[in-house]
């Protein structure tokens, strides 16, 4: 069960038109290290968890995932939802334009629709921990691409806080990695 | 933690409170899912939690539900399509 509540995780304050920007952005809304990945990678993996910490943190992760999901989708929406088309021509948001007009679809900066082949979930928790610990990397990585990207301070902002999430949920994952570890020693010796 | 009025704040006010609270609840419950027994984060946790609430349920009864799904009371008529959505604001 999931419980959706009417606010933001953290508040997005963009009041300027900025569809070329709005699209590099939609890499972390549909691209391959995005938030949509990380939240069903990580959601689809806890099944096979042999710890509760480890499905513990899957869980809440993966939730808080779709909490950034909204922020960049709220990002996107607010660079593109004023904007003429005379400002959305020539730039790199008009092939988006032309398919889905100002609404955000996951899809990478260049427009690749996300799939579920951008992730992987396997029955062997330390593969599936091991590849988390790397899309965070990949996620921090793409977040510090974007920052040197914006021009926009409330961009710049919100993506700053998404950027040191991706640093916690790092240090999260190597946690539980280590747990699992652990309890698979102790089943090999005793 | 520094008392606070939250009847006095504006609506923008309270909702960053509940923003700054919620993100140590969220930060302490991660580091709780790999920490379980550690006493002081516990104690951080269930206080953020305490003060969370009450922030949550002054907000709720001034501007609206926060949650639905039966985790708060509407007045007549139905308010959770009334007030603004995330990126309306
Ligand atoms: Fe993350």
């Amino acid at each position: 069960m999931w419980i959706y509540e009417k606010k933001l995780e953290y508040p997005v304050k963009i009041n300027t038109c900025n569809p070329a920007l709005a699209e590099m952005i939609l890499e972390q809304f549909g691209g391959a290290d995005g938030e949509l990945a990380a939240g069903i990678r990580y959601l689809t993996q806890r099944f096979v968890m042999p710890t509760k910490e480890a499905i513990a943190i899957l869980t809440d992760i993966g939730t808080e995932e779709l909490a950034h999901w909204e922020i960049i989708a709220t990002i996107v929406w607010k660079l593109v939802k004023d904007a003429p088309v005379e400002k959305i021509k020539g730039t790199p948001f008009e092939a988006h334009f032309a398919a889905h007009g100002r609404s955000p679809f996951p899809h990478d900066a260049a427009g690749y629709a996300w799939t579920a082949a951008f992730i992987q979930s396997k029955d062997d928790p330390i593969a599936n921990l091991y590849e988390d610990m790397a899309a965070e990397q990949k996620a921090r990585a793409t977040y510090e691409y974007l920052i040197q990207l914006s021009d926009d301070p409330g961009v710049t902002d919100a993506l700053s806080f998404l950027r040191e999430r991706e640093v916690v949920h790092f240090q999260r994952f190597g946690e539980a990695l280590m747990g699992v570890e652990e309890f698979r020693e102790t089943k090999k010796y005793h | 933690m520094q008392e606070l009025d939250y009847e006095e704040l504006s609506r923008e006010e309270l909702k960053l409170q509940i923003q700054e609270l919620e993100f140590a609840v969220i930060e302490l419950n991660l580091f709780l899912d790999t920490h379980p027994t550690n006493q002081k984060a516990l104690m951080d946790y269930n206080m953020f939690s305490i003060e969370l609430n009450k922030t949550k349920n002054v907000y709720q009864k001034k501007y609206g539900p926060l949650t639905n799904f039966g985790y708060a009371l509407s007045s007549y008529p139905w308010k959770w399509v009334e007030s603004p959505w995330p990126w309306e604001e």
